[in-house]
């Protein structure tokens, strides 16, 4: 039996194809702090359209999501709260820390606001600025891409 | 209506109360004796000619370390008048308590809850003075000017998802207790 039409043919590994799929539809979760969030939305809008880096679809539930972009300052009291929203999302999961009163309480030197969102969360981007411009966080989102591209699926032993 | 046609009200409606203006640029302002409070507010909100009918807002000042120490701040609006005043009470240090006017303006309530949180002075019979703005486990009361601002202490990370049914039946019972069902002060 013969085709007379040449079917192309593309070889990669697993690790490479789940990469490249993980990395090109971040579904970011809906965290919006402070004004962060302003610049954060601005991203996501028809001017800055991260969707032209494929994560453009935010969720109302963290069970559909696998960022948490926290945008703005996390008081003490809202802690539990952040951490428990990122408990409820499934596996792989990214969290960036936007702006630098989540990366590090920026002006907010208080009794009320957490030192940085690292103590809560792990978190795998810091984005500087205050606030960062969308621009920023676009490229801290390419950042996250990059990283998501080279994770290993399997870790060798030893 | 100014402020010594007000000053003038409340002290003949309540004996020996002995009642002060103020200095304010933006509206009248009257300073009370805190055990006269109950009942110039009780007449301000009452008396015919004044009808000071909305509690707008409670707040509170820390003179750290002058003496009295705090100054509980209270504005009222006449809406039928209309007419602003501003009520301002003393406390010393030692024995910073005020009655509470939840019965009298029923906005008191959560307004003195804010107060008690952030600067630690008590609101006597309020009856529910729970944290509103701080987390319900916090220690100390932050504006006061003697706080640590800048404290280091590890953030909470963990709290219970839910409460169990005999607590939310214990927290029934007890809010029952404490407040006499429903809370709806009469006019």
């Amino acid at each position: 039996m013969a085709f007379d039409v040449e079917i192309p043919v593309l070889t990669t590994t697993v690790e490479k194809m789940v990469n490249w799929a993980r990395m090109s539809s971040i579904w970011p979760v809906t965290f919006g702090l402070a004004c962060c969030a302003i610049e954060m939305m601005s991203m996501s809008s028809s001017r800055y359209d991260i969707a032209r880096f494929g994560a453009e679809v935010f969720r109302g539930s963290p069970r559909q999501s696998d960022l948490m972009i926290v945008a703005g300052r996390l008081s003490r009291k809202m802690a539990p709260a952040l951490r428990r929203i990122y408990d409820q999302m499934p596996e792989p999961k990214w969290v960036i820390s936007m702006g630098a009163c989540a990366s590090a309480g920026g002006v907010f030197d208080n009794y009320a606001i957490v030192q940085g969102v690292d103590q809560i969360v792990p978190v795998d981007v810091f984005v500087p600025g205050c606030p960062p411009r969308p621009e920023s966080l676009i490229y801290g989102i390419i950042q996250l891409q990059k990283k998501i591209g080279a994770s290993k699926l399997v870790v060798k032993a030893g | 209506m100014d402020i010594a046609t007000i000053i003038t009200a409340i002290n003949a409606a309540v004996p020996g109360a002995d009642i002060q203006p103020g200095t304010a640029a933006d509206r009248p302002t009257a300073v009370v004796p805190r055990e006269y409070l109950l009942d110039t507010a009780r007449v301000l909100r009452d008396d015919p000619s004044l009808r000071f009918d909305v509690l707008t807002e409670v707040t509170a000042v820390d003179w750290w370390p002058t003496e009295p120490r705090f100054e509980v701040v209270y504005h009222l609006v006449a809406t039928s008048v209309p007419a602003t005043l501003r009520l301002k009470v003393s406390l010393p240090r030692d024995d910073a308590r005020v009655a509470s006017l939840h019965t009298i303006w029923p906005s008191a309530d959560w307004l003195e809850r804010e107060v008690w949180d952030l600067f630690g002075i008590v609101f006597e019979q309020h009856g529910d003075l729970r944290r509103l703005l701080m987390p319900e486990d916090w220690e100390g009361h932050p504006l006061r000017k003697d706080y640590p601002v800048q404290i280091a202490m590890k953030p909470k990370v963990y709290e219970p998802l839910q409460l169990t049914e005999q607590e939310f039946r214990a927290n029934i019972v007890a809010d029952r207790d404490v407040r006499g069902g429903p809370h709806l002060p009469g006019r």
